[in-house]
């Protein structure tokens, strides 16, 4: 099960601004454990924001993007708008996490 | 048996209503684009993209340190006065190039920040697609401390 993700969206002057830091190993692949063998590559690749229906944002990672991803975006929004967060890593795992913007 | 096969009949019937009424989403079915991220150089994601050789743009500012201590974690960030369509952040010297790309609907600000890693000191790239058009802006970033390998 993967840890819950932070989402925080603030509006001001009709632009909500989403930060989002997601919870996850973000393994390159270019790494040897211990004993010398390459850990297989773990990293989220797809991230969705979406309010409503509407994709407000879509982001692809590769494996270069840091540990914990941090994600920070802006659309023209306003007070009470859901965003939901949904990220997919390459191995199908998957996690939604919401926020009011206030 | 009869009953599980038409179970199973009756559950791609609804997948394939779902999909066409819109509820599987184009973004849900659009594709991580392995190849793109696959590319070693920056010409090779250059090309994947459609990006042929991109122009730099003043109206592109790459957001990133002048010295970065740690690679692991090396904020960086595109903004741009540009009508942004699609946008991604590549490094140089980086085992593949791409490090993460953003696709920006409209009525989505041309601006994102986040954080990536860097084998070591190198050129940052801010790849903007606007009009159709591909413009680009670079930034060095000198790295202390390798954020690859481990």
């Amino acid at each position: 099960m993967s840890d819950p993700m932070r989402v925080r969206a603030t509006e001001s002057g009709g632009v909500v601004d989403v930060k989002i830091l997601m919870k996850h190993d973000m393994e390159t692949g270019q790494r040897k454990d211990a004993s010398g063998k390459a850990i297989p590559a773990w990293f989220i690749s797809t991230v969705t924001a979406k309010v409503g229906a509407k994709d407000v944002f879509v982001g692809e990672f590769g494996p270069a993007v840091s540990k914990d991803p941090f994600l920070n975006f802006k659309y023209k929004g306003a007070k009470g708008d859901k965003v939901t967060v949904t990220w997919v890593d390459n191995k199908g795992g998957k996690r939604t996490d919401e926020a009011t913007v206030s | 048996m009869d009953m599980q096969r038409r179970d199973v009949l009756k559950y791609s019937a609804i997948f394939g209503l779902m999909a066409s009424a819109g509820l599987i989403t184009p973004a849900q079915a659009q594709e991580w684009n392995k190849a793109a991220f696959e590319g070693k150089t920056l010409d090779d994601v250059f090309k994947v993209l459609g990006a042929g050789k991109p122009e730099n743009s003043a109206a592109i500012t790459m957001i990133a340190p002048d010295i970065a201590e740690n690679g692991a974690v090396v904020p960086v960030g595109i903004n741009t006065t540009l009508k942004a369509q699609q946008m991604a952040i590549l490094v140089d010297k980086n085992p593949s190039a791409l490090a993460a790309q953003f696709f920006i609907p409209a009525g989505t600000e041309p601006f994102v920040t986040t954080r990536i890693k860097m084998g070591q000191t190198s050129n940052v790239y801010a790849l903007v697609k606007a009009d159709n058009k591909w413009s680009v802006a670079v930034k060095e970033v000198k790295v202390t401390l390798g954020g690859c390998g481990g």
